[in-house]
């Protein structure tokens, strides 16, 4: 943590909890205790009132309700909340005690609670957008502006090499393919991007662009044998790209170990570091970690938009994931749109894991140099509704959880793993709109339609 | 619009000419048993390869010559290699193509055995039985759960989930009663809650069920792991120290040489795993059960028309898939280790892989889930033996192996025709 520790975390109700439930009061919803501690009622209840209103206003309101993206979305983050909050509580014996007399005394039930779950949400928010007391900090020149920024600096770092990853499944699942190899794609993009950055005596600048396009290839490669078999022998590419997965772990777990990879000075598993001259510059000073990774990433999004909607290719692709049938009659090769598919799906993995070695995340390989960026970048795409801008807006919140996650662990004690559950939640919940819109009995929105499926069995 | 020489259509051709699957895998099983007389012929020692029948180097063993076992067994599996290119009656196919890779491995195992250091050159059979069944157990209740739900045509990726869900629950609750039956009932609970969230978002709600099956693995990594933290880690005494069930010896049968000790004196896990397979091969081939279960999984507007309660028997084989999943996490945390984070480790996959390997069968399954076991048993041996060959790329072999199943090359794998499409009466 770039943070000063601050002296226990302050009176937690001063700022919301979290993104979404500051969302909620900005809706006009005031009461957040219930919000986060007592599910069934928070549930429960209504909309803002629909008062007779100018039609404009009343129009808002009306979609408000409705069963669109963004409200399905953010009732989604809603209940992945009010669930993650009762994990917390059942799982701290302290506070679970007192429910067992909470017929006697309730008020002891609810404000420690309260007091868990609003604490731990707090630092979940203040890890990773803003954290005041280093604002006022830094106002009284007790800290740098460094301070200020850093929650945002660990968000956008964490969120750079997901929105690679989330791009990859996202453009696989438009073409009708779904990528879960983007985990392997990065992995042996990691490792060529790794190679190239010890390996290669280059100038500066020059090495920067070798090593992260040796990643975007590493990824490339990974993403055409699913892609040829696919295309070639109709192999399932679900299937294949899971065991490849593996395949290129157990590959990176044996090249860290080979030698002129590993570190001569060390015994355990990790390779030498990639030179200087081939990292990713940090973009605020060496304090903070963002890198010029998100930059990319962003450049990343909008090349991907354009391909999708502007390119003869993307039109292909789209045309091949509607229907390929149809797509083969109007004269476009399935077999050649599949391969590339998969070959673009895989750069884009590969440029994910160059990220995670040539970043400032990690500087050498060691096993678990890739993280799970693969397997959330299948969440991102979901969350993002498999569209570029959306992907990217979504890896930024899963940047978020995750920045804000380790806050939310060093300083509660709340596990870290309690952000993958909040991931893994979200995402179900908006994978099955009929069920969000069922809970809290929303009207079918007008024009919007709700995918709920989107690959074909095996 | 491209015009590439290729055809866009990917079907196994109909007239296959003179180069058949089976002369194809012929040339290829030649070729590896030409590798393996000259290679491992010439990489072998002098020494003599024991296999021993026992736990460790004492007792009866087979012995043959390193190098001319390499060169031996390499010469079978080039005749095997030969038989199929020269042509041979169809129900041939399987028996020889067997013979040849069981020479190959052997050829293989002669030179790997007779290269180990000095005093190293034997390989204790019992010990290599027993490890192959107990690293295959597992993967043998995943891909079990994976038969139970796909043939009824519900996409399973979530068996890691249900298993790491059911040795979670299982040690949990084994710990808290300290009683290894409560802690079985509780595995197997926590496997069908997996499954039960997987069966009602696919089947009532219609979400994609490779992407639930994704989501649901990460979301019991994620809860398993909050738990394990928060509860297990602050007091191990209480929460992760379940008891577990001793090997029962069974009679008469134990006493089979080599396959009495490695088979016949383990726990409840191997023998109801193996229980559990005849059980569903005769329930899904000769049972109305079976009957149903598959024309749901095949064609269920069909079995709908004729009166089959097509989402019922769905809803039902996926929370059986996740109780059978569930008791197999069990097997690890009842029998051999304590919980600890993420602990099934990709073994949830490797079930995946024995399913589609062993083609959607429960003894194909089986045999599948006995070659991975003991591919990742030998990794082992070798290791332990300072073999050249690293342990990595043996660990690769299931995915590998499942690969080239799927991409053809090894025979043509069909999942069930309704696998993975949600059925909306109508």
């Amino acid at each position: 943590m770039t943070n000063p520790p601050t002296p226990q975390s302050g009176s937690p109700d001063k700022e919301p909890a979290s993104e979404a439930q500051a969302a909620q009061n900005a809706l006009g919803n005031t009461e957040r205790a219930e919000v986060a501690t007592e599910p069934d009622r928070s549930v429960a209840k209504p909309g803002p009132e629909p008062e007779p209103k100018p039609s404009l206003g009343r129009l808002f309101l009306d979609n408000l309700w409705a069963a669109n993206t963004f409200t399905v979305t953010l009732l989604s983050l809603v209940l992945a909340i009010v669930v993650g909050a009762v994990l917390m509580i059942i799982s701290d014996p302290e506070v679970l005690s007192t429910y067992s007399y909470i017929t006697s005394r309730p008020s002891d039930a609810i404000n420690s609670s309260w007091t868990l779950v609003s604490e731990a949400y707090a630092n979940l928010f203040k890890g990773s957008v803003f954290d005041p007391e280093a604002f006022s900090g830094w106002l009284d020149g007790a800290n740098g502006w460094q301070a200020v920024l850093a929650p945002i600096s660990e968000t956008l770092t964490y969120a750079a090499p997901l929105v690679f990853t989330g791009l990859s499944v996202a453009l696989a699942f438009r073409g009708g393919l779904f990528n879960i190899g983007a985990q392997g794609q990065a992995t042996i993009g990691v490792i060529m991007a790794a190679l190239a950055g010890f390996l290669l005596p280059l100038p500066p600048g020059l090495h920067l662009l070798v090593a992260v396009l040796a990643g975007a290839l590493g990824g490339a490669i990974w993403g055409f044998i699913p892609g040829i078999l696919k295309a070639r022998a109709g192999a399932h590419e679900v299937i294949n790209t899971i065991m490849l997965n593996y395949v290129a772990t157990y590959f990176l777990t044996w090249l860290i170990v080979q030698n002129g990879v590993q570190d001569p000075n060390r015994t355990d598993a990790i390779s030498k570091a990639v030179d200087t001259s081939a990292q990713l510059p940090r973009l605020l000073g060496d304090n903070l970690r963002v890198h010029a990774g998100i930059l990319l990433a962003v450049l990343a999004t909008w090349a991907v938009a354009w391909l999708l909607n502007r390119s003869t290719l993307g039109f292909e692709l789209r045309a091949v994931g509607a229907n390929p049938d149809a797509a083969r009659t109007a004269g476009i090769s399935v077999t050649r749109t599949y391969i590339l598919i998969m070959v673009f799906a895989g750069i884009l993995a590969g440029l994910g894991g160059s990220n995670m070695v040539l970043g400032s995340t990690a500087s050498a390989l060691t096993p678990l140099v890739v993280a799970q960026i693969g397997f959330d970048g299948i969440l991102v795409a979901l969350l993002g509704r498999v569209k570029p801008w959306g992907v990217l807006l979504a890896a930024l919140l899963f940047g978020a959880l995750q920045a804000g996650g380790n806050r939310m662990q060093s300083y509660s004690g709340i596990s870290l793993e309690l952000v993958t559950v909040l991931q893994a939640l979200i995402v179900i919940f908006i994978a099955a709109p009929a069920l969000v819109k069922a809970i809290f009995q929303l009207r079918a929105a007008r024009a919007a339609r709700l995918q709920t499926s989107l690959a074909k069995g095996w | 619009m491209s015009t590439m020489a290729v055809p866009d259509i990917a079907v196994a051709p109909v007239d296959e000419g003179f180069w058949t699957r089976s002369r194809k895998v012929g040339l290829t099983l030649l070729a590896l048993g030409l590798l393996s007389a000259v290679l491992f012929g010439a990489l072998a020692t002098d020494q003599q390869a024991r296999f021993t029948l026992s736990d460790d180097a004492a007792g009866a063993a087979l012995e043959i010559n390193g190098t001319i076992g390499a060169i031996l067994f390499g010469i079978i599996t080039i005749a095997a290699g030969a038989a199929l290119l020269a042509g041979v009656p169809k129900r041939w196919f399987l028996p020889v193509l067997g013979v040849g890779l069981v020479a190959f491995v052997l050829s293989f195992l002669c030179w790997q055995v007779s290269a180990a250091p000095a005093g190293q050159n034997f390989m204790p059979l019992v010990n290599i039985i027993r490890g192959t069944f107990i690293l295959a157990l597992p993967l043998i209740f995943g891909a079990l759960a994976g038969v139970l739900c796909e043939r009824s045509g519900v996409v399973n990726v979530a068996i890691e989930g249900q298993l790491l869900m059911g040795a979670f629950s299982g040690a949990l609750f084994g710990s808290i009663s300290g009683s290894v039956w409560v802690g079985l009932v509780a595995a197997a609970i926590g496997g069908a809650f997996i499954s039960l969230l997987l069966a009602v978002f696919a089947i009532r709600y219609l979400v994609d069920q490779v992407v639930m099956g994704i989501v649901l693995n990460l979301l019991a990594v994620g809860v398993t792991g909050f738990l394990y933290e928060r509860l297990m880690q602050t007091d191990a005494a209480k929460y992760n120290s379940a008891p577990r069930f001793s090997n029962w010896e069974i009679p008469l049968l134990k006493d089979i040489p080599v396959l009495g000790p490695a088979l016949f004196r383990g726990n409840i896990f191997l023998y109801l795993g193996l229980l559990l397979v005849l059980v569903i091969h005769i329930g899904l081939f000769r049972t109305r059960w079976g009957l149903r279960t598959r024309s749901v999984g095949e064609h269920p507007i069909a079995a709908d028309t004729l009166g089959v309660k097509v989402l019922r028997v769905r809803y039902r084989n996926v929370l059986l898939a996740g109780v059978v999943a569930g008791i197999g996490g069990a097997s690890y945390t009842l029998a051999l280790y304590s919980f600890t984070k993420n602990m099934i480790g990709g073994k949830g996959f490797i079930a995946l892989a024995a399913l589609i390997f062993g083609r959607w069968n429960p003894t194909g399954a089986l045999l599948a889930a006995l070659f991975f076991g003991f591919a990742d048993q030998l990794a082992t041996y070798l290791g332990a033996i300072n073999s050249v060959i690293p342990s990595q790329f043996l660990a690769m072999l299931p995915y590998l192996a499942t690969i080239l199943a799927v991409a053809g090359l090894v025979g043509r794998v069909r999942a069930p025709a309704a696998d993975g499409k949600p059925y909306i009466k109508g």
